[in-house]
Protein backbone atom coordinates (compact mmCIF):
# COMPACT_ATOMS: atom_id res chain seq x y z
CA UNK A 1 0.00 0.00 0.00
CA UNK A 2 1.36 3.48 -0.86
CA UNK A 3 2.31 5.72 2.01
CA UNK A 4 2.19 9.49 1.89
CA UNK A 5 2.92 12.31 3.96
CA UNK A 6 0.93 15.63 4.06
CA UNK A 7 -0.28 18.82 6.10
CA UNK A 8 -3.75 18.54 6.79
CA UNK A 9 -6.56 20.26 8.70
CA UNK A 10 -8.92 17.88 10.34
CA UNK A 11 -12.57 19.08 9.02
CA UNK A 12 -14.43 16.15 10.97
CA UNK A 13 -14.27 13.38 13.14
CA UNK A 14 -17.33 10.43 12.83
CA UNK A 15 -17.11 7.44 14.98
CA UNK A 16 -16.24 3.70 13.79
CA UNK A 17 -17.12 0.70 15.25
CA UNK A 18 -15.62 0.00 18.66
CA UNK A 19 -12.99 2.45 19.09
CA UNK A 20 -12.27 4.08 15.63
CA UNK A 21 -12.80 7.27 14.25
CA UNK A 22 -13.01 7.69 10.45
CA UNK A 23 -11.27 11.34 9.88
CA UNK A 24 -11.90 13.74 7.06
CA UNK A 25 -9.02 15.99 6.53
CA UNK A 26 -8.48 18.87 4.11
CA UNK A 27 -4.59 18.01 2.94
CA UNK A 28 -2.31 20.79 1.24
CA UNK A 29 -0.97 18.25 -1.32
CA UNK A 30 -4.01 15.81 -1.71
CA UNK A 31 -7.10 17.75 -1.32
CA UNK A 32 -9.68 15.85 0.75
CA UNK A 33 -8.87 12.61 2.28
CA UNK A 34 -11.00 10.23 4.62
CA UNK A 35 -8.73 8.31 6.71
CA UNK A 36 -9.17 5.45 9.47
CA UNK A 37 -8.31 6.71 12.71
CA UNK A 38 -7.80 3.13 14.67
CA UNK A 39 -8.28 3.14 18.56
CA UNK A 40 -8.77 6.90 19.28
CA UNK A 41 -11.54 6.57 20.94
CA UNK A 42 -9.97 4.55 23.67
CA UNK A 43 -8.50 6.86 26.59
CA UNK A 44 -5.15 4.93 25.58
CA UNK A 45 -5.16 6.18 22.27
CA UNK A 46 -1.85 8.57 21.80
CA UNK A 47 -3.23 10.26 18.69
CA UNK A 48 -6.73 10.42 19.54
CA UNK A 49 -6.24 14.43 20.93
CA UNK A 50 -4.16 14.93 17.96
CA UNK A 51 -7.19 14.12 15.12
CA UNK A 52 -9.99 15.99 16.64
CA UNK A 53 -11.77 18.72 14.16
CA UNK A 54 -9.65 21.87 13.65
CA UNK A 55 -6.69 20.34 14.47
CA UNK A 56 -3.50 21.41 11.98
CA UNK A 57 -1.52 18.06 11.66
CA UNK A 58 1.36 16.77 10.10
CA UNK A 59 0.12 13.58 8.89
CA UNK A 60 1.23 9.97 7.45
CA UNK A 61 -1.31 7.34 5.34
CA UNK A 62 -1.67 4.38 4.23
CA UNK A 63 -3.76 4.66 0.92
CA UNK A 64 -6.74 2.48 0.64
CA UNK A 65 -9.07 1.66 -1.64
CA UNK A 66 -12.02 2.98 -0.39
CA UNK A 67 -10.80 4.87 2.98
CA UNK A 68 -7.08 5.50 3.70
CA UNK A 69 -4.96 4.72 7.33
CA UNK A 70 -3.91 7.08 9.81
CA UNK A 71 -0.34 5.51 10.71
CA UNK A 72 1.23 8.38 12.25
CA UNK A 73 0.56 12.17 13.17
CA UNK A 74 2.41 14.93 14.86
CA UNK A 75 0.45 18.06 16.35
CA UNK A 76 1.94 21.57 14.34
CA UNK A 77 -1.35 23.63 15.79
CA UNK A 78 -3.91 22.43 18.14
CA UNK A 79 -6.32 25.28 16.91
CA UNK A 80 -9.77 22.90 18.14
CA UNK A 81 -8.25 23.23 22.08
CA UNK A 82 -8.30 27.09 21.99
CA UNK A 83 -11.48 27.22 20.53
CA UNK A 84 -13.84 24.71 22.23
CA UNK A 85 -12.92 27.03 25.25
CA UNK A 86 -15.83 29.86 23.47
CA UNK A 87 -18.63 28.44 22.60
CA UNK A 88 -18.95 30.89 20.06
CA UNK A 89 -15.95 30.94 18.30
CA UNK A 90 -16.66 27.01 18.16
CA UNK A 91 -19.93 27.04 16.32
CA UNK A 92 -18.24 29.45 14.05
CA UNK A 93 -15.41 27.03 12.91
CA UNK A 94 -17.83 24.59 12.50
CA UNK A 95 -19.52 26.52 10.19
CA UNK A 96 -15.83 26.83 8.27
CA UNK A 97 -14.66 23.24 8.07
CA UNK A 98 -18.32 22.30 6.78
CA UNK A 99 -18.01 25.06 4.06
CA UNK A 100 -14.35 23.88 3.50
CA UNK A 101 -15.87 19.66 3.45
CA UNK A 102 -18.35 21.40 0.82
CA UNK A 103 -16.10 23.19 -1.68
CA UNK A 104 -13.79 20.72 -2.14
CA UNK A 105 -16.59 17.59 -3.17
CA UNK A 106 -14.11 15.59 -5.09
CA UNK A 107 -12.40 13.33 -2.82
CA UNK A 108 -8.18 13.52 -3.73
CA UNK A 109 -8.12 17.06 -5.65
CA UNK A 110 -5.50 19.12 -4.50
CA UNK A 111 -7.41 22.24 -3.19
CA UNK A 112 -4.09 24.40 -1.90
CA UNK A 113 -6.00 27.77 -2.02
CA UNK A 114 -8.43 26.38 0.18
CA UNK A 115 -6.45 24.46 2.44
CA UNK A 116 -4.40 27.69 2.51
CA UNK A 117 -7.65 30.56 3.30
CA UNK A 118 -8.86 27.88 5.61
CA UNK A 119 -5.70 27.31 8.20
CA UNK A 120 -5.38 31.30 7.92
CA UNK A 121 -8.91 32.01 8.88
CA UNK A 122 -9.03 29.11 11.84
CA UNK A 123 -6.09 31.01 12.93
CA UNK A 124 -7.87 34.50 13.01
CA UNK A 125 -10.39 33.03 14.88
CA UNK A 126 -8.11 31.74 17.26
CA UNK A 127 -6.17 34.86 17.45
CA UNK A 128 -9.30 36.99 18.89
CA UNK A 129 -8.20 40.02 16.30
CA UNK A 130 -11.19 40.50 14.77
CA UNK A 131 -15.00 39.91 15.95
CA UNK A 132 -16.10 36.08 14.59
CA UNK A 133 -18.88 36.75 12.76
CA UNK A 134 -16.42 39.03 10.48
CA UNK A 135 -13.89 36.05 10.09
CA UNK A 136 -16.86 33.50 9.13
CA UNK A 137 -18.41 35.98 6.45
CA UNK A 138 -15.06 36.81 5.07
CA UNK A 139 -14.03 33.06 5.02
CA UNK A 140 -17.00 32.12 3.44
CA UNK A 141 -16.74 35.30 0.51
CA UNK A 142 -13.86 33.90 -0.24
CA UNK A 143 -13.67 30.51 -0.44
CA UNK A 144 -16.49 31.14 -2.61
CA UNK A 145 -14.51 33.10 -4.54
CA UNK A 146 -12.08 30.16 -4.76
CA UNK A 147 -14.77 27.54 -5.75
CA UNK A 148 -15.02 30.48 -8.83
CA UNK A 149 -18.41 31.92 -7.73
CA UNK A 150 -16.94 35.24 -6.90
CA UNK A 151 -19.51 38.36 -6.39
CA UNK A 152 -19.04 41.31 -7.56
CA UNK A 153 -19.87 44.80 -5.25
CA UNK A 154 -19.19 47.68 -7.34
CA UNK A 155 -19.56 46.51 -11.61
CA UNK A 156 -22.70 44.98 -12.08
CA UNK A 157 -22.41 41.29 -12.30
CA UNK A 158 -24.37 40.91 -15.09
CA UNK A 159 -23.26 43.00 -17.78
CA UNK A 160 -20.24 44.74 -16.27
CA UNK A 161 -21.45 48.27 -15.86
CA UNK A 162 -19.39 50.56 -13.56
CA UNK A 163 -21.10 51.06 -10.05
CA UNK A 164 -22.32 51.71 -7.61
CA UNK A 165 -25.76 50.02 -7.92
CA UNK A 166 -28.27 49.72 -5.51
CA UNK A 167 -29.30 46.01 -5.82
CA UNK A 168 -27.85 42.63 -4.65
CA UNK A 169 -29.13 39.65 -6.67
CA UNK A 170 -27.96 36.20 -5.29
CA UNK A 171 -29.27 34.70 -8.82
CA UNK A 172 -27.29 37.13 -10.48
CA UNK A 173 -24.03 37.14 -8.85
CA UNK A 174 -24.17 40.17 -6.65
CA UNK A 175 -24.56 43.73 -7.32
CA UNK A 176 -26.60 44.76 -10.46
CA UNK A 177 -27.47 47.47 -12.28
CA UNK A 178 -31.41 48.54 -12.61
CA UNK A 179 -31.55 47.11 -16.45
CA UNK A 180 -30.12 43.38 -15.05
CA UNK A 181 -31.79 43.37 -11.82
CA UNK A 182 -33.86 40.10 -11.10
CA UNK A 183 -37.20 39.72 -9.09
CA UNK A 184 -36.27 39.22 -5.96
CA UNK A 185 -33.18 41.20 -5.55
CA UNK A 186 -32.75 42.81 -2.29
CA UNK A 187 -31.49 46.52 -1.70
CA UNK A 188 -28.67 46.85 0.79
CA UNK A 189 -27.67 50.11 2.25
CA UNK A 190 -24.25 51.11 0.76
CA UNK A 191 -22.85 50.77 4.08
CA UNK A 192 -23.31 46.63 4.12
CA UNK A 193 -22.41 46.85 0.08
CA UNK A 194 -19.00 48.34 1.40
CA UNK A 195 -18.45 45.83 4.28
CA UNK A 196 -19.02 43.09 1.80
CA UNK A 197 -16.59 44.46 -0.62
CA UNK A 198 -13.98 44.79 2.25
CA UNK A 199 -14.34 41.34 3.74
CA UNK A 200 -13.62 39.60 -0.10
CA UNK A 201 -10.79 42.09 0.16
CA UNK A 202 -9.49 42.02 3.41
CA UNK A 203 -9.91 45.60 4.09
CA UNK A 204 -9.77 45.06 7.56
CA UNK A 205 -9.70 48.09 8.80
CA UNK A 206 -12.90 48.99 6.98
CA UNK A 207 -14.53 45.76 8.56
CA UNK A 208 -13.57 46.26 12.32
CA UNK A 209 -14.77 50.40 11.83
CA UNK A 210 -18.36 48.60 10.95
CA UNK A 211 -21.62 48.99 12.40
CA UNK A 212 -23.74 45.75 14.22
CA UNK A 213 -26.57 46.47 11.74
CA UNK A 214 -24.82 46.32 8.96
CA UNK A 215 -22.63 43.12 9.73
CA UNK A 216 -26.11 41.50 10.15
CA UNK A 217 -26.81 42.83 7.12
CA UNK A 218 -24.03 41.50 5.17
CA UNK A 219 -24.13 38.11 6.82
CA UNK A 220 -27.80 37.39 5.43
CA UNK A 221 -26.70 38.62 2.24
CA UNK A 222 -23.55 35.85 2.55
CA UNK A 223 -25.69 33.20 4.03
CA UNK A 224 -28.64 33.22 0.80
CA UNK A 225 -25.62 33.47 -1.40
CA UNK A 226 -23.67 31.00 -0.28
CA UNK A 227 -26.93 28.47 0.17
CA UNK A 228 -27.58 29.61 -3.38
CA UNK A 229 -24.63 27.95 -4.75
CA UNK A 230 -24.56 24.96 -2.49
CA UNK A 231 -28.22 24.02 -3.20
CA UNK A 232 -28.64 22.54 0.04
CA UNK A 233 -27.67 24.79 3.02
CA UNK A 234 -24.75 24.26 5.96
CA UNK A 235 -26.41 22.51 8.45
CA UNK A 236 -24.22 24.48 10.92
CA UNK A 237 -24.74 27.71 9.80
CA UNK A 238 -28.43 28.32 11.48
CA UNK A 239 -26.60 27.02 15.00
CA UNK A 240 -23.96 29.58 14.69
CA UNK A 241 -24.12 31.20 18.13
CA UNK A 242 -25.44 34.96 17.46
CA UNK A 243 -25.44 35.62 20.90
CA UNK A 244 -22.22 35.08 21.92
CA UNK A 245 -21.23 36.47 18.38
CA UNK A 246 -22.73 40.03 19.71
CA UNK A 247 -21.25 39.71 22.62
CA UNK A 248 -17.98 39.66 21.03
CA UNK A 249 -18.18 43.04 19.04
CA UNK B 1 -28.66 -15.17 -1.43
CA UNK B 2 -31.04 -17.46 0.74
CA UNK B 3 -34.46 -17.69 0.62
CA UNK B 4 -36.98 -16.36 2.69
CA UNK B 5 -36.79 -16.27 7.00
CA UNK B 6 -33.03 -17.21 6.72
CA UNK B 7 -32.18 -14.34 4.42
CA UNK B 8 -34.88 -11.96 6.36
CA UNK B 9 -32.75 -12.84 9.45
CA UNK B 10 -29.46 -12.43 8.12
CA UNK B 11 -30.55 -8.74 6.56
CA UNK B 12 -32.13 -7.91 10.10
CA UNK B 13 -28.83 -8.47 11.59
CA UNK B 14 -26.76 -6.68 9.24
CA UNK B 15 -28.60 -3.92 10.44
CA UNK B 16 -27.12 -3.88 13.59
CA UNK B 17 -24.10 -1.89 14.78
CA UNK B 18 -20.64 -3.62 13.89
CA UNK B 19 -22.34 -6.20 12.09
CA UNK B 20 -21.75 -6.48 8.37
CA UNK B 21 -22.69 -9.07 5.66
CA UNK B 22 -20.09 -11.79 6.26
CA UNK B 23 -21.12 -11.70 10.49
CA UNK B 24 -24.68 -11.43 9.98
CA UNK B 25 -24.66 -14.47 8.34
CA UNK B 26 -22.16 -16.62 10.51
CA UNK B 27 -24.65 -15.19 13.53
CA UNK B 28 -27.98 -16.62 11.44
CA UNK B 29 -26.40 -20.58 10.76
CA UNK B 30 -25.22 -20.24 14.85
CA UNK B 31 -28.84 -19.47 15.69
CA UNK B 32 -30.12 -21.67 13.26
CA UNK B 33 -27.94 -24.40 14.81
CA UNK B 34 -28.15 -23.70 18.10
CA UNK B 35 -30.81 -24.90 20.78
CA UNK B 36 -34.21 -23.89 20.42
CA UNK B 37 -34.54 -22.87 24.17
CA UNK B 38 -31.65 -20.93 23.70
CA UNK B 39 -33.14 -18.98 20.70
CA UNK B 40 -36.61 -18.29 22.46
CA UNK B 41 -34.40 -16.94 25.42
CA UNK B 42 -32.60 -14.31 23.34
CA UNK B 43 -36.16 -13.34 21.32
CA UNK B 44 -37.69 -13.11 24.59
CA UNK B 45 -34.59 -10.76 26.04
CA UNK B 46 -34.89 -8.67 23.14
CA UNK B 47 -39.15 -8.04 23.38
CA UNK B 48 -38.61 -7.83 26.66
CA UNK B 49 -35.86 -4.89 26.35
CA UNK B 50 -38.38 -2.90 24.21
CA UNK B 51 -41.25 -3.83 26.38
CA UNK B 52 -39.72 -2.87 29.72
CA UNK B 53 -36.77 -0.55 29.33
CA UNK B 54 -38.02 2.97 28.72
CA UNK B 55 -36.16 6.27 29.70
CA UNK B 56 -36.30 7.78 33.32
CA UNK B 57 -38.82 10.88 33.50
CA UNK B 58 -36.11 12.67 35.93
CA UNK B 59 -32.69 12.18 34.34
CA UNK B 60 -33.30 10.32 30.88
CA UNK B 61 -31.09 7.63 32.03
CA UNK B 62 -32.43 3.94 30.51
CA UNK B 63 -34.90 2.59 33.40
CA UNK B 64 -37.59 0.09 34.38
CA UNK B 65 -40.10 2.18 36.64
CA UNK B 66 -41.01 5.62 35.02
CA UNK B 67 -37.57 6.70 37.76
CA UNK B 68 -34.66 4.77 37.47
CA UNK B 69 -32.91 3.27 40.18
CA UNK B 70 -30.50 5.91 40.58
CA UNK B 71 -33.16 8.55 40.71
CA UNK B 72 -35.33 6.35 43.62
CA UNK B 73 -32.62 5.80 45.75
CA UNK B 74 -32.79 8.10 48.99
CA UNK B 75 -29.15 7.60 49.72
CA UNK B 76 -27.78 9.28 46.92
CA UNK B 77 -26.55 12.82 47.69
CA UNK B 78 -29.40 15.23 46.27
CA UNK B 79 -26.99 18.14 46.25
CA UNK B 80 -24.91 16.75 43.57
CA UNK B 81 -25.79 16.14 39.28
CA UNK B 82 -23.32 14.89 36.89
CA UNK B 83 -24.31 15.42 33.58
CA UNK B 84 -23.13 13.24 30.72
CA UNK B 85 -24.06 12.57 27.35
CA UNK B 86 -25.00 9.24 26.90
CA UNK B 87 -26.68 6.43 29.44
CA UNK B 88 -23.19 4.49 29.29
CA UNK B 89 -21.51 7.35 30.61
CA UNK B 90 -23.27 6.60 33.88
CA UNK B 91 -22.36 2.80 34.15
CA UNK B 92 -18.71 4.26 33.66
CA UNK B 93 -19.40 6.43 36.38
CA UNK B 94 -20.73 4.20 38.76
CA UNK B 95 -18.18 1.44 38.56
CA UNK B 96 -15.71 4.30 39.97
CA UNK B 97 -17.62 4.18 42.81
CA UNK B 98 -16.60 7.52 43.79
CA UNK B 99 -19.58 9.74 42.46
CA UNK B 100 -23.10 9.18 45.31
CA UNK B 101 -24.75 12.38 43.44
CA UNK B 102 -27.25 11.90 41.03
CA UNK B 103 -26.84 11.84 37.36
CA UNK B 104 -28.26 13.77 34.52
CA UNK B 105 -28.35 12.11 31.02
CA UNK B 106 -28.23 15.03 27.50
CA UNK B 107 -28.73 12.20 24.80
CA UNK B 108 -25.89 13.31 23.04
CA UNK B 109 -23.44 16.29 22.72
CA UNK B 110 -23.65 19.47 20.64
CA UNK B 111 -22.58 18.86 16.73
CA UNK B 112 -23.43 21.55 14.65
CA UNK B 113 -21.95 19.74 11.65
CA UNK B 114 -23.94 16.87 12.23
CA UNK B 115 -27.51 19.43 12.67
CA UNK B 116 -27.84 19.22 16.59
CA UNK B 117 -27.99 21.79 18.47
CA UNK B 118 -28.38 22.56 22.20
CA UNK B 119 -32.60 22.47 21.26
CA UNK B 120 -31.94 18.59 20.17
CA UNK B 121 -30.66 17.94 24.04
CA UNK B 122 -31.76 17.40 27.35
CA UNK B 123 -30.66 20.75 28.12
CA UNK B 124 -34.08 22.85 28.80
CA UNK B 125 -34.97 19.59 31.41
CA UNK B 126 -31.85 20.29 33.17
CA UNK B 127 -32.37 23.89 33.74
CA UNK B 128 -36.04 22.58 34.85
CA UNK B 129 -33.62 20.26 37.42
CA UNK B 130 -31.57 22.75 38.49
CA UNK B 131 -34.29 25.77 39.03
CA UNK B 132 -36.65 23.52 41.29
CA UNK B 133 -34.12 21.29 43.43
CA UNK B 134 -31.60 22.17 45.98
CA UNK B 135 -28.57 21.43 43.75
CA UNK B 136 -25.58 22.98 44.99
CA UNK B 137 -22.80 21.83 42.68
CA UNK B 138 -22.66 20.37 39.00
CA UNK B 139 -20.06 18.24 37.69
CA UNK B 140 -20.05 18.37 33.63
CA UNK B 141 -18.92 14.69 32.60
CA UNK B 142 -18.66 15.16 28.77
CA UNK B 143 -16.93 13.37 26.75
CA UNK B 144 -13.18 14.90 26.77
CA UNK B 145 -13.68 15.47 22.95
CA UNK B 146 -14.03 18.79 21.43
CA UNK B 147 -17.88 18.25 21.24
CA UNK B 148 -17.74 17.30 24.31
CA UNK B 149 -15.74 20.06 25.69
CA UNK B 150 -18.07 22.60 23.78
CA UNK B 151 -20.99 21.08 24.94
CA UNK B 152 -19.46 22.03 28.46
CA UNK B 153 -18.53 25.54 27.90
CA UNK B 154 -22.28 25.87 26.87
CA UNK B 155 -23.33 24.65 29.86
CA UNK B 156 -21.09 26.45 31.74
CA UNK B 157 -21.84 29.60 30.83
CA UNK B 158 -25.86 28.80 31.04
CA UNK B 159 -25.54 27.51 34.48
CA UNK B 160 -23.24 29.69 36.24
CA UNK B 161 -25.54 33.06 36.26
CA UNK B 162 -27.79 30.83 38.44
CA UNK B 163 -25.25 30.57 41.22
CA UNK B 164 -24.58 26.74 41.09
CA UNK B 165 -21.13 25.75 41.14
CA UNK B 166 -20.12 24.23 37.99
CA UNK B 167 -16.90 22.03 37.68
CA UNK B 168 -15.27 19.75 34.88
CA UNK B 169 -14.10 16.19 35.13
CA UNK B 170 -10.23 16.56 35.09
CA UNK B 171 -8.37 15.95 31.95
CA UNK B 172 -4.53 14.25 31.99
CA UNK B 173 -2.53 11.50 31.73
CA UNK B 174 -3.60 7.68 32.63
CA UNK B 175 -3.23 5.90 35.23
CA UNK B 176 0.00 3.59 34.72
CA UNK B 177 1.22 4.93 31.82
CA UNK B 178 5.05 6.39 30.71
CA UNK B 179 4.84 10.28 31.00
CA UNK B 180 7.03 10.37 27.49
CA UNK B 181 4.09 8.30 25.77
CA UNK B 182 1.55 11.03 26.43
CA UNK B 183 0.80 13.51 23.78
CA UNK B 184 1.06 17.20 23.67
CA UNK B 185 -2.57 18.35 24.34
CA UNK B 186 -3.27 15.72 27.02
CA UNK B 187 -0.10 16.85 28.99
CA UNK B 188 -0.74 20.27 28.19
CA UNK B 189 -4.10 19.99 30.08
CA UNK B 190 -2.47 17.74 32.94
CA UNK B 191 -0.16 20.77 33.29
CA UNK B 192 -3.06 22.81 33.52
CA UNK B 193 -5.22 20.95 36.49
CA UNK B 194 -1.90 19.90 38.58
CA UNK B 195 -2.84 19.99 42.05
CA UNK B 196 -0.77 20.57 45.26
CA UNK B 197 0.71 17.31 46.69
Amino acid sequence: MPLYRDEAVVLRAHKLGEADRIVTLLTRHHGRVRAVARGVRKTSSRIGARVEPFSHVDIQCYEGRSLDSISQVETIDPIGAALSRDYGRWTTAMAMVETAERLTPVEREPAVQQYVLLITALRALVSGEHDAPLVLDAYLLRSLSIAGWSPSFDECARCGSAGPHRAFSVAGGGMVCSDCRLPGAAAPSPAAVSLLAALLSGDWPVADASEVRERREASGLVAAFLQWHLERGLRSLPLVDRDDRRLAT
Amino acid sequence: MYEGVVQDLIDELGRLPGVGPKSAQRIAFHILAADPTDVLRLADALREVKEKVRFCSICGNVAEEPECRICRDPRRDHSVLCVVEEPKDVVAIEKTREFKGRYHVLGGAISPIEGIGPDDLRIRELMVRLADSGIVEVILATDPNLEGEATATYLARLIAPIGIAVSRLASGLPVGGDLEYADEVTLGRAFEGRRRV
